[in-house]
């Protein structure tokens, strides 16, 4: 049986009802239901149920928001992410209040804040002049892939360890959320901190379910499966996956351990390298 | 058009052999089953020479010889695997005009093409990456970057030798072993290589080559023990291997197709523009990924840029590919010139304008006259579709939006080109174009300094540079 307590419960008072949360779906900055009308029940709340329709209108909104999101300037996209780190740090009661450790939260406000401070140097760091053997100017840059889909593991650290990487750079996501009401506090603090919307869309459900359209769908461009724990899954999506050749971060076995230094790879496996070539010359 | 004598290069610099097995381990051998396929020269349909196709076992040969070599090569110091990418650098710079004939007689380029582009880049590539070896920790992929292991690498029979360089280099200097499977039309290059390797004293087993088609290719790919795939090849293989890599846990990379657009703007200076387009899909016959396949031209200055481009083409020689002063040499095989040859008479039926320069083809071998054709929209297959031949398709635009909407209107996202005299055109234009190598002023330059590769459905990871380690590095 679910629990019958609601699991968030602030300051209760004596003979006062109070006004439960529902958690709905984040998708282009707004917070529909499922199209499907489905709900699942999850420590006592009815969650949304994404739908394969949910899926793809959450990807829609992802395309539509990345060249807008990634057309801006580094300073800024680095300002709306401190910009989160400050909103969750007014919001700690809320998550400790969902059971997630204040040690965590304070792991995943400073995680903000370590890829906030990434926007506008990544750049120099992975890319640069080429001394090529001619008279040429020529620069490598790294650019966003486009619209990542994730699956996203449980945990809010793990949530925002796979969602900051991909979005500081540019990309636009579209993430299914495993643990959804921290997942679903995550994107009403992201709709509060200056994030555009459809730069981070949150489908909460079964990832089993929804999953696969998203490997198989002709526009996204990469495939994040971190929090797939399920290696014949994990295997059948990076399959679904290889018909548009999309760029996958495969499953770490045995869980990846989100409280090290992330290091550059979960930013760089979601760049291209641009390469641009001009003669030098009077 | 003025005449010119033939000025034929001499074949006698190339001792071909009449047969050539399996390089494994250190030593050549015939394969255990025996077969053979033959090797043709494109321009003249005479076998070159019989070459043995790896079967299943022979791979394993050659990935269990690769294996035992990866403990040593791995652990050597790097300045040491670098004095080896050096020797060997330094071999292909002494036997480059051997080496070069090979390439023409095998693939069919041109003999300027492999004497001036592609042998000094197969020196420079080794060289290039000889430098890494010892300086791995600098790299900026961690303290200490580790090798992977054993690589196998299918490549192309475009640039067979370039190709090669583009894969071993990077997975030498960076203390893997690999198995190259080089193409079915191309193998001999490959060979030779595998002489080289000897010549340099490079341990057996750091290099092994296995030559056949693609059964060959795809036990290689599908090998329990090898730990990386690289392959570069058509977009349709390209997903084939993802989809078998898929939950194995190995590295891959890819290099695939394109339908780059060659953009030319109305201020363009118009003689280099032309030079820049002929050179953009005419180069080594247009079987090139990147290859300026579309070009979009400013509507008004369409009708005048394409006489100059006409009479420009009228100018090429087509030929003789030993000859220095062929300009477009054979196709590569008769199942590339079908395809060609094919997709064209589809561009014809779908309404597009075909025209060709008058020119005179040999009789014997693969041939296809340098075309173009106009009048092409967005929704033709020769729009859409990878041709890897000499064969341009002209469409329009009128705005910079529409050149670059049309431009990234593809799958694929491998090359770009851009022509304009202005400079901050020029970079917004570079900006937007979903490609990984954008050429302005100038087109199909490469280095091994600069860092190659695509976006999109042209494949990942990049070849060259230092971002050229990763592929190899954990």
């Amino acid at each position: 049986m679910p629990k019958s307590v609601k699991s968030v419960t602030v300051s209760p008072e004596p003979g006062r009802l109070s006004v439960r949360k529902t958690y709905k779906l984040y998708i282009g900055g707004k917070f529909p239901r499922s199209e499907s009308g489905r709900t699942y029940l999850v420590d006592g709340d009815n969650v949304a149920l994404a739908s394969r329709k949910d899926a793809r209108d959450a990807v829609l909104a992802a395309r539509a928001a990345q060249p807008k999101w990634a057309g801006a300037t580094a300073y800024n996209r680095g300002q709306v992410l401190y910009r989160i780190a400050e909103m969750i740090e007014a919001r700690r009661a809320e998550f400790t209040a969902l059971g997630v450790p204040g040690a965590e939260v304070s792991a995943v406000v400073d995680r903000w804040v370590w890829y906030a401070g990434w926007s506008d140097k990544i750049a120099q760091v992975a890319g640069g002049a080429n001394p090529v053997a001619g008279p040429f100017f020529n620069i490598s840059a790294p650019e966003p892939t486009g619209v990542v889909a994730v699956v996203a593991p449980a945990s809010l650290l793990g949530l925002v360890s796979v969602i900051a990487p991909a979005i500081v750079t540019g990309n636009t996501v579209v993430v299914l959320a495993a643990g959804p009401q921290v997942a679903v506090t995550l994107a009403e603090v992201l709709a509060t901190s200056d994030v555009p919307g459809g730069v981070v869309n949150l489908l909460t459900g079964r990832y089993a379910e929804t999953a696969p359209w998203l490997a198989g769908h002709d526009d996204v461009n990469a495939l994040d499966l971190t929090g797939v724990d399920h290696p014949d899954l994990a295997a059948e999506l990076e399959r679904a996956a290889a018909g548009t050749l999309k760029r996958v971060i495969r499953p770490v076995t045995g869980g990846p351990d989100f409280t090290a230094d992330p290091g550059l790879r979960p930013m760089t496996a979601l760049l291209e390298t641009k390469t641009v070539w001009h003669p030098k010359g009077y | 058009m003025f005449e010119y004598a033939p000025a034929p290069e001499s074949r006698s610099v190339v001792d071909l052999a009449g047969s050539y097995g399996l390089f494994i381990d250190g030593a050549f051998d015939s394969g255990k089953d025996g077969n053979v396929f033959k090797t043709v020269n494109p321009a003249t349909e005479e076998v070159l020479a019989e070459v043995a196709t790896a079967g299943p076992e022979d791979v394993d040969r050659a990935v269990a010889a690769a294996r035992r070599a990866f403990g040593p090569w791995s652990e050597l110091p790097g300045a040491e695997r670098a004095k080896y990418l050096f020797r060997i650098a330094r071999i292909i710079q002494e036997r480059a005009r051997e080496l070069a004939v090979l390439e023409s007689l095998d693939n069919g380029k041109p003999i300027k093409e492999a004497r001036d582009v592609d042998l000094p880049l197969v020196a420079a590539h080794f060289f290039y990456y000889a430098g890494w070896a010892d300086k791995l920790a600098y790299a900026g992929f961690g303290p200490d970057p580790r090798p992977l292991g054993v690589a196998g690498q299918v490549i192309p029979w475009n640039f067979p030798l370039l190709m090669l360089a583009w894969k071993v280099a990077p997975a030498l200097a960076t203390g893997n072993t690999v198995v190259l499977k080089p193409a079915e039309t191309t193998p001999l290059s490959a060979l030779f290589f595998a002489d080289v390797c000897r010549q340099a004293e490079l341990p057996p087993g750091v290099v092994n080559i296995v030559t056949g088609a693609g059964d060959t290719g795809a036990y290689l790919v599908q090998h329990p023990d090898v730990d990386k795939v690289a392959f570069t090849g058509s977009t349709e293989v390209g997903r084939e291997i993802a989809r078998t890599v898929a939950g194995s846990g190995k590295r891959l990379t890819l290099e695939l197709g394109g339908k780059a657009a060659n953009i030319v703007f109305d201020d363009a200076p118009v003689d280099q523009a032309v030079e820049g387009i002929v050179n953009g899909i005419f180069f080594n016959q247009g079987h090139v990924c990147c290859a300026g396949s579309r070009l979009l031209v400013q509507e008004s200055i369409a009708d005048s840029f394409l006489d100059s481009l006409k009479r420009r083409m009228a100018t090429l020689r087509v030929g003789d590919p030993l000859d220095k002063n062929t300009d477009i040499g054979a196709i590569n095989s008769a199942a590339q010139l079908a395809r060609i040859s094919e997709l064209s008479e589809i561009g014809s039926a779908e309404g597009a304008e075909r025209w060709s320069p008058e020119c005179s083809l040999p009789e014997r071998g693969f041939w296809f006259a340098p075309t173009i054709f106009t009048g092409v929209t967005q929704a033709h297959r020769i729009a859409r579709e990878e041709i890897f031949g000499p064969v341009l398709s002209v469409l329009t635009f009128r705005t910079p939006e529409e050149a670059v909407a049309k431009a990234n209107n593809t799958p694929y996202g491998l090359s770009a080109g851009i022509w304009t005299e202005k400079g901050s055109r020029i970079l917004a234009v570079a900006d937007k174009l979903r490609a990984g190598v954008v050429w302005a002023n100038t087109f199909n330059k490469f280095d091994p300094a600069s860092p190659f590769g695509g976006y999109k459905e042209s494949g990942y990871g990049r070849e060259g540079g230092r971002h050229g380690l990763e592929a190899y590095l954990a």
